[in-house]
């Protein structure tokens, strides 16, 4: 009883019911993430346009997916000022602690404009559908472009 | 296009490893959640073999990398973010145990009819 009232404030609150499950297995099975972690945490998922927390290093990707991550948003000519990466490799904490935030249990992760997009296969699906194009621009990331794109990709 | 060939050329090669005790627990809990009429189970994880994480438990348990790719019904309506957590929910306990990465494909049956040719 009294586990449960000080775990209520600290989960999260997602209308779908298999989320929420997902939630309750993954706060069950992990340490909670304190109030000032989901802060910061917070803050560093708005901290840009487009937030990626990734393995390694955009230049030095530690991880096939993460690097796959970067590739597709370097075919869309994400600019750099509009594209923030966090190494969770150098932080053990936010490693753990972006998994609890955004009941996903792998990296890499997207966020745009402070909104969860997904992980690496999402980001692939949304890119060969086209989806991923329509947010970039939609979110003042990459500039409309006129014609379709027919050039190849070199 | 080069991300496709890359990602084909791995699952071609995935099928080589034999398949352990976290594979047949994938199988049965996505089984029962999702009924699916087709379920690929590929076990990536020798790939990943050199990886940090992998050494610090001994080299990984050789099942700690996999895709699925599943079709099921019961992603009908389900944007794919909903459906990846369908999935990462019922393999909760896989995760916390030491599955370290999951590619998903998840479609519903009438999404998997193939392109017609020409199409594109």
């Amino acid at each position: 009883m009294f586990r449960i009232s000080l775990r209520s404030p600290l989960r999260i609150v997602r209308p779908s019911a298999p989320a929420a499950l997902a939630a309750s297995r993954l706060v069950a099975a992990r340490r909670f993430l304190s109030d000032d972690a989901r802060a910061q945490i917070q803050k560093a998922v708005t901290a840009s346009p487009m937030v990626l927390f990734m393995k390694g290093t955009p230049e030095y990707p530690e991880c096939g997916f993460s690097r796959a991550a970067i590739q597709i948003l370097n075919l869309h000519g994400v600019p750099a000022d509009k594209l923030k990466t966090y190494n969770v490799l150098e932080d053990s904490e936010l490693r753990s602690g972006i998994k609890e935030f955004s009941e996903w249990p792998t990296i890499p992760q997207l966020y745009v404009k402070g909104e969860f997009i997904g992980g690496c296969d999402i980001l692939l699906g949304m890119h060969q559908s086209g989806e991923l194009e329509d947010l970039l621009v939609k979110s003042d990331i990459i500039p409309q472009v006129e014609e379709a794109s027919a050039a190849p990709s070199s | 296009m080069l991300l496709r060939n890359l990602c084909s050329a791995f699952r071609t090669f995935s099928t080589m490893a034999s398949s352990g005790p976290v594979e047949a627990s994938i199988r049965s809990k996505l089984t029962t959640l999702l009924r699916p009429s087709s379920l690929i189970i590929s076990n990536d994880s020798w790939q990943h073999r050199h990886h940090a994480a992998m050494r610090a438990q001994n080299g990984g348990s050789g099942e700690t990398h996999f895709s699925v790719e599943v079709v099921s019904s019961e992603f009908e309506g389900k944007t794919t973010i909903q459906r990846h957590r369908m999935v990462h929910a019922a393999l909760s306990g896989e995760f916390t145990q030491g599955l370290h990465s999951l590619s998903l494909k998840t479609r519903t049956p009438s999404e998997v009819q193939p392109m017609s040719p020409g199409s594109h």
